[in-house]
C-alpha cells in the first residue's frame, strides 16, 4: 500500500465523528478529524436529550466529565388543540437508574467536550473548514478527502457529515432523503434562572423534564413539538415532516408554526419571562430502517444520521445514542481493518455485521413500520387532541344542570368518530410498536 | 394555487441572536431563475413554508425574494426542491455560515 498522510480521515466531529475519532487514536492509530463549524457543535443542534447507555460505553466517567444539562426524570406527553392541552405527565426512579438514564445537552458544549476526549486519545483536528470532496482511486475505493485546496489521504474515512448528507450522495451514491423521510425542526432557547426552570416543572434541584405535543403545534401536519430543560435554559421546538410541511394543504410555515405553539395557553406561561438567545434549525431522519443506506464502502465506512439513524417514536426522540454507538463500531471496525492491511469494503465489513448485532439496526428494524403508520394518521395530529379534549370537558366540567351517567356522556364523543374506526388505528399502531 | 397564511412572526428578529460570519461574496445556495410560471411558484411555495429561517419571502404584492445571509444551514430546502428550484447547495466557505452557541 502507498503510504497515506493519515490512517483515518474522520469527516466531521458530531456524537458518531468525535467517538469514531476517540477509538482510531486510542488504538494508537492516527486519524485527522475535520469539522466543518470554527468548532465542534457550532453547526449542530439537538432537541435535545441523549440516552446515555452507549456513551457510558465509551465515557464510563461521562456522568462526571461531560457538559450535561440536566438528568431526566419527569416525562410529559401532551395534545393539543387551539386552545386546550391533555397531558400525561410521568416521573419514576427507574428514569434515572443507571444505564436508563438521559440527559439534556446543547450541542455547542457538548461536541467540544467529546472533541476534545477525541484530541485527548490523540486525534488531530481542523476546524472551520468543510470536506468537498471524497477522493478515489481508478479502482473506486475511497482514498482521502479534498478541503479547500488541500488533498489529504488515509486508508479509511468515516464519513459523519450530519443528516444533510450532501457528501454521501454526491461521492458514494447513496440516495438523496425523499422529503417524507426528512422532519425539519426548529428550535429556540430560552433563559431562565435555574431555580425557576425547577419550580415551574416541579423539579428536584438539579433534575430536569422533557415534553413532547402532538396536535396543534404543527397546525395538524405530521409532527410534534419538544420542550427539554437545560441548566438555566429551555430548548422549545418543533419538527415537521417536509413533504407535509411543503404541501399546498399546509398553509403556515414552520417559523408560523413555532410562533403559534409558543402563544398556545399551555406553553406561553413556561417561558413567560424568560429571554430568548438563540434560534436554530436542523433537519431529523425519521424514515427509520427504509432509508438506512449502504453504509460500508470500499475504504469508507458512514455512522450516524450521515446514515439515516434516528427514530423519532412521537412519545419517544433517540439519535444520539444511535450516533455514539454507530461511531464507536465505525471506529473499531476500521481500527482491525487497519491492523489487518485490508480497507476494502470486506475488510470493513465487521462495522455492518456490529450494527447488525447491536440495538441500532435491531431496533430501526423492530420498528419499521412506524414511519409509516405515523405519517398516513392524520387523526392522531387533528382530531384526536380534540377527543381528547372533549373527553376530559365531560369529566371535569360542571354546570350545575343534572348530570348524565358518565358513559352517556362519554359515549356520544367517541361514537361520533366510529368505535371501529378507532379501535382499528390504534391497533394499527400499537402493531408496528 | 395554494398559498400561504398569515404571517404574524418577524424571524429575521430571531435571527439578529444568532451569531453568523456572512460570506457576502459567494453565495452557497442558488436558485432556478424565476421564470414567472406556475410551477416556479408552486416551488417557491414549499420552501416559504419549510424553511426555518423565513429565508424565502413573499412580500405584500406577491414579489418573491431570497437571501441566504441568515441560512441556518439545515439543508431542508435542499431536501424539498433540489432537482427542481434549488439549484445548488453546498457548504459556505470556510469559517464561514452560522455560529451555534447553544445548538
Amino acid at each position: 500500500m502507498p503510504e497515506t498522510d493519515f490512517d483515518a480521515v474522520v469527516v466531521g466531529s458530531g456524537c458518531a465523528g468525535a467517538v469514531a475519532a476517540y477509538e482510531l487514536a486510542r488504538a494508537g492509530k492516527s486519524a485527522l478529524v475535520i469539522e466543518r463549524g470554527n468548532f465542534a457543535g457550532a453547526k449542530n443542534m439537538t432537541g435535545g436529550r441523549v440516552y446515555s447507555h452507549s456513551l457510558k460505553k465509551v465515557f464510563p466517567n461521562f456522568e462526571q466529565e461531560a457538559p450535561l444539562e440536566r438528568k431526566i426524570t419527569h416525562e410529559r406527553m401532551a395534545f393539543m388543540d387551539p386552545a386546550s392541552q391533555t397531558a400525561v405527565d410521568f416521573t419514576s426512579p427507574e428514569l434515572s437508574e443507571e444505564g436508563k438514564d438521559s440527559y439534556a445537552v446543547l450541542r455547542a458544549p457538548f461536541d467540544q467536550w467529546l472533541a476534545g476526549k477525541a484530541e485527548d486519545a490523540g486525534a488531530e483536528y481542523i476546524y472551520g473548514i468543510a470536506v468537498e470532496e471524497l477522493l478515489k482511486d481508478e479502482s473506486g475505493k475511497v482514498v482521502g478527502v479534498r478541503a479547500g485546496e488541500d488533498e489529504i489521504t488515509a486508508e479509511v474515512v468515516i464519513l459523519a457529515e450530519g443528516c444533510n448528507t450532501v457528501l454521501a450522495e454526491r461521492c458514494l451514491g447513496n440516495p438523496r432523503p425523499k422529503p417524507s423521510q426528512m422532519a425539519v425542526g426548529i428550535k429556540q432557547v430560552f433563559e431562565l434562572p435555574a431555580g425557576v426552570i425547577e419550580d415551574r416543572f416541579l423539579l428536584p434541584e438539579g433534575e430536569g423534564a422533557a415534553m413532547l405535543f402532538v396536535g396543534d403545534c404543527t397546525h395538524g401536519n405530521v409532527g410534534g413539538g419538544f420542550l427539554y430543560t437545560n441548566k438555566d435554559s429551555i430548548s422549545l421546538g418543533l419538527v415537521a415532516t417536509v413533504s407535509t410541511a411543503a404541501d399546498g394543504a399546509n398553509e403556515t410555515p414552520v417559523y408560523q408554526m413555532l410562533e403559534d405553539f409558543k402563544h398556545h395557553p399551555a406553553v406561553a406561561p413556561i417561558i413567560r419571562g424568560a429571554k430568548l438567545v438563540e434560534h436554530s434549525g436542523h433537519m431529523v431522519p425519521e424514515g427509520g430502517h427504509d432509508m438506512v443506506p449502504r453504509y460500508v464502502f470500499d475504504g469508507c465506512l458512514v455512522a450516524g444520521e450521515s446514515a439515516g439513524l434516528c427514530m423519532n417514536m412521537g412519545y419517544q426522540v433517540r439519535g444520539m445514542d444511535f450516533a455514539i454507538a454507530s461511531g464507536q463500531m465505525a471506529g473499531q471496525a476500521a481500527v482491525k481493518a487497519l491492523d489487518a492491511g485490508d480497507t476494502s469494503a470486506a475488510g470493513l465489513a465487521s462495522y455492518k455485521q456490529a450494527m447488525e448485532d447491536s440495538f441500532v439496526i435491531k431496533d430501526l428494524r423492530t420498528f419499521c413500520k412506524w414511519p409509516h403508520v405515523m405519517e398516513g394518521w392524520s387523526s392522531m395530529f387533528a382530531d384526536y387532541p380534540v377527543m381528547a379534549k372533549e373527553v376530559m370537558n365531560a369529566l371535569f366540567s360542571v354546570d350545575g344542570k343534572p348530570q348524565k351517567p358518565l358513559m352517556k356522556r362519554m359515549m356520544p364523543i367517541v361514537r361520533k368518530r366510529g368505535l371501529i374506526k378507532l379501535a382499528k388505528e390504534v391497533r394499527k399502531a400499537v402493531k408496528s410498536l | 394555487m395554494s398559498k400561504v397564511g398569515k404571517i404574524t412572526v418577524n424571524v429575521d428578529g430571531f435571527l439578529a441572536l444568532d451569531k453568523y460570519e456572512v460570506d457576502e461574496e459567494s453565495a452557497h445556495i442558488e436558485l432556478a431563475e424565476d421564470d414567472g410560471s406556475e410551477g416556479y411558484a408552486e416551488e417557491f411555495l414549499k420552501l416559504v413554508r419549510v424553511c426555518p429561517a423565513a429565508l424565502y419571502k413573499i412580500d405584500e404584492d406577491g414579489k418573491r425574494s431570497f437571501d441566504y445571509a441568515g441560512c441556518l444551514e439545515c439543508g431542508t430546502c435542499r431536501i424539498a426542491c433540489e432537482g427542481t428550484i434549488v439549484e445548488k447547495w453546498d457548504n459556505p466557505r470556510p469559517t464561514m455560515g452560522v455560529e451555534y452557541r447553544y445548538g
